[in-house]
């Protein structure tokens, strides 16, 4: 039976798939639905071994349109429901995904970047940007958290179930296949321990009570008739969107009031970023960095505050623009200009990093 | 139609919304009578409050708001994994996935066999009409040899697109014990609310997988009159889709397999 996950904080030195399964686990997830992909697949590996000890469930499906539509299943019957992808399986699963924007169901969804287009490399990428944050026939209406490290793999993971049942959108954790592979150490620990209050969700069908006696039925359509009908909606969760956008968006910066040059990476390339800007202010050149933690919704004021008051900036990302097309319209208006380094599907290193702003800087 | 027409309300089940009727099917639709023996069964086993109804893409989409039951209306083809999403989360609810022959044998096939694979303890209702209605009357896997639709105005030629899909007879022979499958017709009430009734019951027992495949009619895009549209899915529906159970658990009461 249930006890509980995680008695007291502990370091442990994990994957990132592992990491996934555990702060699932913190989080009070019901249930996983899953359908077989690299990089992601140990979070189901590892899921499946824990889940029956803490009376949780898992069903693997035929494919990632079924792991995700089973997940909005899952959320409607009113279970903390989770699903994780990759690649072309992030491609199935922009169906249900779009389905959840349309009845606000707050599935949680974990990807690990791999190489695009089409199967492309099971490795690592930063290419699932623009679908993960814009895909579907829709408006975007998603929240997606950008980690850097295993530590913020648990932490944004935990914060992804919240997030979404407390704004009811649906929401992703993009990691990428170096963080699902490599081992890391971090620490565990039960949310609730730390004061961070997990919302608990609640039942759209299979409510209490006889529809049509005691209460009226709970019914939900993704269909509408007329384009009035249709407009009032989305206006209505765009509204929505833009008044959780302020209090979802996160991002970091340093180093950013004398700069020079700013430079731009989010994810594990934020980790380059990050130690190049160390090793380019040792060696006296003035660096800052800007990194965006939620790439939908985009924390947009200090993104044009960074553009605004840089004369450069530099975007650096494993993909040929996905990042930079998002700071672009973010930053319509300002002035910096706009450099970049685009290494789609491939890592990135501080000491690449470095090479190219000593380049830009002379 | 306003109510003031109609002086006499029709008996309606009970677990039918009043509040929207007439329903917003075509005149001669199929749909209206599946749901009338579906309504009927849900209020002979008391199921009001333990049901939740998930219906498809095409004209079963109409049926989102048609019951007193929660309800959920998806995306075309995926009524099977929604409900066995809910299902596998709250198994104490009864889950009834609703589609057309599109949704169930053509975009959703895949779910649709692998549910029934797995043996989910869901009930799916697959109306069958032969062709895709909500979109026009294009050719559906199910459409019958030489039957003119929009896509096939010539008439379907199985040597370019094959012979009717018997999906009823594909989900069967995925199945296992514990499973129920049979094939109705609204041409028999009778027996095809008896399907509907032991396909839910099945559930009920938490044996396994329940499916009924109801032939039904669309005299909209069939271009029929009434006399017409009868005879295509009394006569000419079952040349090629057979009518009967071919799957019942070995512990449901009642006779053998029931052969229509």
């Amino acid at each position: 039976m249930t006890e509980k996950i995680i008695e007291q904080e502990k370091r442990a030195f994990l994957t990132g798939n592992e990491v996934v399964a555990w702060a699932a686990l913190a989080a009070k997830a019901d249930i996983m639905y899953g359908y077989p992909i690299t990089p992601q697949n140990e979070i189901m590996h590892y899921w499946t071994r824990l889940a029956p000890r803490y009376d949780k469930r898992f069903l693997q499906t035929e494919d990632e349109l079924s792991a995700g539509f089973t997940t909005v299943g899952g959320v409607l019957a009113g279970r903390k429901a989770f699903t994780a992808t990759a690649g072309p399986g992030n491609t199935l699963m922009q169906e249900p995904v779009s389905m959840a924007e349309m009845l606000r169901l707050p599935i949680v969804v974990v990807i690990q970047q791999r190489g695009g287009p089409s199967t492309a490399t099971v490795i690592y990428s930063q290419q699932e940007v623009t679908m993960t944050t814009l895909g579907g026939n829709g408006e975007g209406m998603r929240v997606v958290y950008s980690t850097s490290s295993h530590q913020e793999l648990f932490d944004y993971t935990i914060k992804a179930f919240n997030t979404a049942w407390k704004y009811r959108f649906p929401t992703f954790v993009l990691g990428d296949g170096y963080q699902a592979k490599m081992r890391e150490p971090l620490t565990l620990y039960d949310p609730e321990s730390r004061g961070i209050e997990l919302i608990k969700p609640e039942p759209y069908v299979g409510k209490p009570g006889t529809p049509g006696v005691d209460r009226a039925p709970s019914q939900f359509r993704n269909t509408y008739s007329m384009e009035e009908e249709l407009l009032e909606i989305v206006n209505q969760y765009m509204q929505d969107y833009g008044e959780m956008a302020p209090q979802v968006a996160e991002y970091q910066v340093a180093n950013v009031e004398d700069a020079d040059l700013v430079i731009i990476g989010h994810g594990v390339v934020f980790r380059a970023v990050r130690a190049a800007v160390d090793n380019l202010r040792a060696r006296g050149l003035k660096v800052g960095y800007f990194r965006p933690v939620t790439l939908r919704p985009l924390a947009v004021p200090q993104i044009k505050e960074v553009f605004s008051n840089s004369k450069k900036v530099l975007v650096v990302e494993s993909a040929y623009g996905q990042l930079a097309r998002l700071l672009k319209e973010a930053a319509y208006g300002t002035t910096a200009e706009f450099l970049t380094m685009f290494r789609p599907g491939v890592g990135i290193t501080a000491e690449e990093v470095e090479a190219e702003v000593e380049k830009i800087l002379g | 139609m306003s109510k003031g027409i109609c002086p006499v309300e029709p008996v309606m089940p009970t677990s039918w919304r009043k509040d929207n009727k007439p329903h917003k099917f075509c005149p001669g639709c199929g749909h209206g009578l599946v749901l009338k023996c579906l309504g009927q069964v849900v209020d002979e086993l008391d199921l009001q409050d333990k049901v939740v109804f998930g219906c498809d893409i095409g004209c079963s989409l109409l049926a989102w708001d048609f019951f007193n039951l929660d309800a959920v209306q998806t995306h075309h083809g995926r009524t099977t994994p929604v409900m066995t999403g809910i299902k596998r989360s709250r198994p104490e609810l009864i889950c009834i996935a609703y589609m057309g022959d599109g949704g169930g044998y053509s975009i959703g096939v895949q779910h649709l066999v692998s549910a029934a694979a797995r043996n989910e303890k869901i009930t799916a209702i697959l109306a069958n009409n032969t062709q895709y209605a909500m979109t026009g009357g294009q050719m559906a896997p199910t459409t019958l040899p030489g039957q003119k639709t929009e896509t096939t105005p010539y008439g379907r030629d199985p040597e370019l697109t094959g012979f009717p899909l018997q999906g009823q007879e594909m989900v069967s022979a995925v199945c296992r014990e514990g499973a129920y499958v049979a094939r109705g017709s609204v041409a028999n009430q009778r027996q095809l609310k008896s399907y509907l009734k032991k396909a839910l019951e099945n559930q009920l027992a938490q044996r396994g997988f329940s499916f009924v495949e109801v032939l039904s009619t669309c005299p909209t895009n069939w271009r029929t009159n009434a006399a017409e549209t009868w005879e295509f899915v009394q006569e000419k529906m079952p040349e090629y889709f057979k009518l009967g159970e071919t799957r019942r658990p070995a512990d449901m009461r009642g006779e053998g397999l029931a052969n229509g």
